[in-house]
């Protein structure tokens, strides 16, 4: 069973330009982990600098490359935070992340499993984040944790930084692909516009 | 106060009541940033008349960071007796995309840019 949610592009391949990233399950406890997520981020981000060259005659080009690095570290980090978050760390599928090169966009692409019992609030939150409008659902979302002692960093704050703050385009999908037990894989994809 | 790791720094200088941020702060949540919130709820107990945030040489800040710095500034401003200030960098591109929500949570709030 596929399901799909906001901006998703399903049929989409590759262009020439990418870059896939495959972390596989560990026995390292996540805590130990997390720092790797800011390093694949930050490495991500400086590789893709490679495609937007600077130029002394033109101080713009930094600026610019300045610019999309510090966006594609952001938004590769907390893709990489919320998978390892959610994944479901029994299973043996891997997360991965893409980066897709585009003419007028980079793409970003995460799987990861998703355990079957936070599917459902999951996919409630998504729904929650179509039907709002980010600006405000920022707002809202921050003035609320300020009332009552949420956990930071459950936030769901990171989806929408992307929506409000780099006017990124969201889209997921789910798939079961085993049953018994289930599995699902949820590909998340991020359009970042050039 | 001064929280110091590999990767950040979070300290108060009480003269000038400033708190500065720097480095890299992607921690995971959880209990992670807890001694940092304590750092931050100190600071707002003591009740300066000013406040002023440094963040000029944060590099980077995820999601439940910005939270962190979100709640800070709400109870900052139901305090109602405290001014406060924040310094950006304009070289650094994710504070020019996110630092001016803080202004949404608390109008008063002024961002200097340096």
């Amino acid at each position: 069973m596929t399901q799909i949610f906001g901006d998703f592009i399903d049929n989409f391949s590759s262009s020439e330009e990418y870059l896939l990233l495959r972390f596989s399950p560990t026995s390292v406890p996540l805590k130990q982990r997390w720092r790797n997520n800011g390093l694949s981020a930050d490495f991500m981000a400086d590789y893709l600098t490679t495609f937007f060259p600077g130029s002394e005659e033109d101080p713009s080009t930094f600026e610019r490359q300045n610019e999309i690095k510090s966006a594609v570290s952001y938004i590769a980090n907390e893709l990489l935070e919320n998978a390892m978050k959610f994944s479901d760390e029994n299973m043996p599928q891997p997360i991965t992340i893409q980066l897709d090169l585009q003419a007028d966009k980079i793409i970003f692409l995460t799987t990861n499993t998703i355990s079957s019992q936070v599917v459902a609030d999951f996919k409630a939150y998504i729904q929650e984040l179509s039907a709002s409008d980010p600006s405000e659902m920022y707002i809202q979302q921050l003035e609320k944790q300020a009332e009552v002692e949420t956990p930071i960093g459950n936030s769901g704050l990171g989806y929408v930084t992307m929506l409000n703050d780099y006017m990124a385009k969201l889209g997921w999908k789910f798939e079961t692909v085993q049953t018994e037990p289930e599995v699902i894989i949820v590909t998340t994809m991020v359009q970042l516009m050039l | 106060m001064e929280i110091k790791k590999d990767d950040y720094r979070v300290c108060y200088d009480q003269p000038t009541a400033t708190i500065y941020c720097q480095g890299s702060l992607r921690l995971s949540g959880m209990n992670e940033y807890a001694p940092i919130v304590e750092l931050l709820n100190n600071v707002a107990e003591q009740e300066p008349p000013v406040i002023t945030l440094n963040l000029t040489d944060l590099e980077f800040l995820n999601s439940s960071g910005i939270s962190l710095i979100s709640k800070f500034v709400i109870q900052v401003r139901q305090k109602q007796t405290i001014n406060m200030i924040v310094k950006g960098s304009n070289n650094i591109p994710w504070q020019k995309k996110s630092l001016k929500n803080l202004q949404r949570l608390m109008p008063s709030l002024i961002l200097e840019w340096e």
